[in-house]
């Protein structure tokens, strides 16, 4: 049986019907990136999924409606959102706050937020809305992946991370891949592309696309790279410094490490300077 | 019961650190220092005098800046969080609607009341350094009357949220319902009412209906039993209650219409979308 079941479900706000009929099922063990043009109705399906929206139809996680039985049901959510909430509340608090509805262990929560690179020892007092946009986006996947959740919901989640955490982040998902089910909602295919086993994409109200698809890359492989330049460039420099690349023969050549999944998003950035690149080499390698 | 505690004390978290609740303090904390500054103590209005003197300015001064406060404060606060994507997030987490809604009126109670309170209180206690006469039953009963119309502010406050999706609808329906029951206080609309004939006792409906003139007469009537400021309808009011039911009715009417519009908010609250 499916974990998650939406069956013609629709949703209007006054005289516009955002979603118009939505059939779906995903399984435990699916990675569902959503993807679709803005206003093509994710953020809409995610808030009906969480229960946070009335809609016609039926929406149902392991045979039950999250609006009606909304605590059992949400306890085995964890939501990521694309902007982070403008809490002012500090940072302590707000992960004593998750833990305490949740039911789960703060010191988890904490954990991962260690594993992510976010100290909350130093900013648990500062209010979570004055931290960095990294920063939240860390805090708010160690309050998602901290605790025993079986579906995660997550828009944009490595937006705001930088290629360390990210790297750190897909290795917490693949912890989760065989247990959880996952919807990665994004406007671009080529974000969550290696993240997922499966492909739906929306336009106004619809689903348009359902697909599965190869999902060879391990989460937690990795790419030893070295790039080549035809000359040293500093812009070029900022840009790989930031993917921890150190420079080789004066700036000529540069070495780092990409995490796979990160693969098309990096392939990505080096496009902007094609006329610079003079060899490109890309070797994958279990776990680092 | 623990996701109605971790609610509110979110909620008050979240109020502390507002730019309006540093104004609202000023302003509470502000009126009582200009009252002191003024040597409101040492004067003597309508055989007011002392700390008696400063108390019965401060909740006539209380009765026109708190309701208006309250309402905007919570409005905006409320269906600022729901536009600015924090109930979206909040929500997500497994607390319940009853938790979330009644913990954050709560949690949002005492932040409104703190402030109120404290400047009361710091009177009473700067008017006892001063060696001024503290009247305690007046302080008391006038401190039930601020509890009461605070929670009765706040449920009507948390009932418009409900019902506006945006701040900016939310703000303007909170100030039409203050400049509402401000123009059905006695010395403006009551009196229009009055010169155009309206039978007495539609016009003494209307006075024990508002929460604003419940609470004025209420105070009123501390200080002057025989409610001579009030003319007329005095007779009326201390025939059908007498002192004690009326200041029964200035503690109890305004709690439970606030209640009442609180659970109307809720019903409204569980039944929508909820960002």
């Amino acid at each position: 049986m499916a974990m998650i079941q939406f069956q013609q479900v629709t949703k209007r706000f006054r005289r516009q019907e955002v979603l118009k009929g939505i059939d779906l099922e995903v399984a435990r063990g699916d990675r569902v990136a959503l993807v679709g043009s803005n206003g093509a109705g994710k953020t809409t399906l995610i808030r009906c999924l969480l229960g946070e929206y009335t809609c016609g139809g039926t929406v149902a996680i392991d045979g039950r409606a999250p609006r009606r039985h909304r605590t059992e049901v949400l306890k085995r959510v964890g939501f990521v959102p694309q902007i982070a909430p403008p809490l002012k509340m500090p940072v302590g608090q707000l992960i004593r706050f998750a833990a305490g509805v949740c039911d789960s262990d703060a010191g988890r929560m904490i954990e991962v937020a260690g594993r992510l690179g976010l100290e909350l020892k130093a900013i648990r007092r500062q209010p979570f809305n004055k931290l960095s946009g990294g920063m939240k986006q860390k805090l708010l996947i160690a309050i998602a992946l901290g605790r025993d959740c079986e579906l995660l919901v997550l828009d944009e989640p490595a937006a705001n991370l930088d290629p360390e955490a990210r790297h750190i982040f897909f290795g917490l998902l693949a912890e989760k891949k065989d247990r959880a089910a996952m919807l990665i909602s994004s406007h671009r295919l080529d974000e969550v592309a290696s993240l997922v086993n499966r492909v739906v994409e929306m336009d106004q109200g619809r689903i348009v696309l359902d697909d599965h698809v190869a999902d060879d890359v391990a989460m937690t492989s990795v790419l030893h790279s070295r790039l080549e330049l035809v000359r040293p460039s500093e812009a070029f420099a900022q840009t790989v410094r930031q993917w921890g690349f150190e420079a080789r023969e004066d700036g000529l050549a540069w070495e780092g490490k990409v995490a796979g999944p990160d693969r098309l998003r990096f392939l990505g950035v080096l496009s902007r300077y094609a006329a610079l690149l003079k060899g490109i080499h890309l070797e994958e390698t279990a776990d680092g | 019961m623990k996701h109605l505690k971790l609610t509110a004390l979110a909620d008050i978290s979240e109020s502390l650190r507002s730019r309006w609740f540093i104004v609202y303090t000023l302003v509470f904390g502000g009126v009582v220092v200009a009252l002191f500054v003024s040597g409101l103590t040492e004067s003597r209005v309508m055989g007011f005098t002392g700390l008696s003197r400063l108390l019965v300015t401060y909740l006539q001064i209380t009765m026109a800046i708190l309701p208006l406060f309250v309402l905007i404060t919570t409005v905006r606060s409320v269906a600022g969080d729901r536009e600015a994507g924090i109930f979206e997030y909040m929500l997500s987490l497994p607390v319940s609607l009853s938790s979330w809604f009644w913990g954050k009126l709560l949690g949002r109670f005492f932040v409104v009341f703190l402030p109120v309170i404290l400047a009361m209180f710091g009177a009473v206690i700067w008017g006892r350094l001063k060696g001024v006469e503290i009247p305690w039953a007046q302080v008391w009963l006038y401190t039930a009357f601020l509890v009461s119309l605070a929670w009765c502010f706040l449920g009507i406050g948390m009932f418009l949220s409900t019902l506006a999706r945006s701040s900016d609808v939310a703000t303007g329906a909170a100030f039409i319902v203050w400049l509402f029951l401000l123009l059905f206080l006695d010395l403006i609309l009551l009196g229009a009412l009055i010169r155009e004939g309206l039978p007495p006792d539609t016009i003494i409906a209307i006075a024990l209906a508002n929460p604003l003139q419940v609470f004025r007469t209420g105070s009123m009537l501390l200080f002057d039993p025989q409610l001579v400021l009030l003319g007329p309808a005095a007779y009326v009011i201390l025939d059908n209650f007498g002192e004690k039911g009326y200041l029964a009715w200035t503690i109890f009417y305004p709690l439970a219409l606030g209640t009442f519009f609180a659970w109307l908010g809720y019903r409204i609250f569980r039944r929508g979308d909820l960002p």
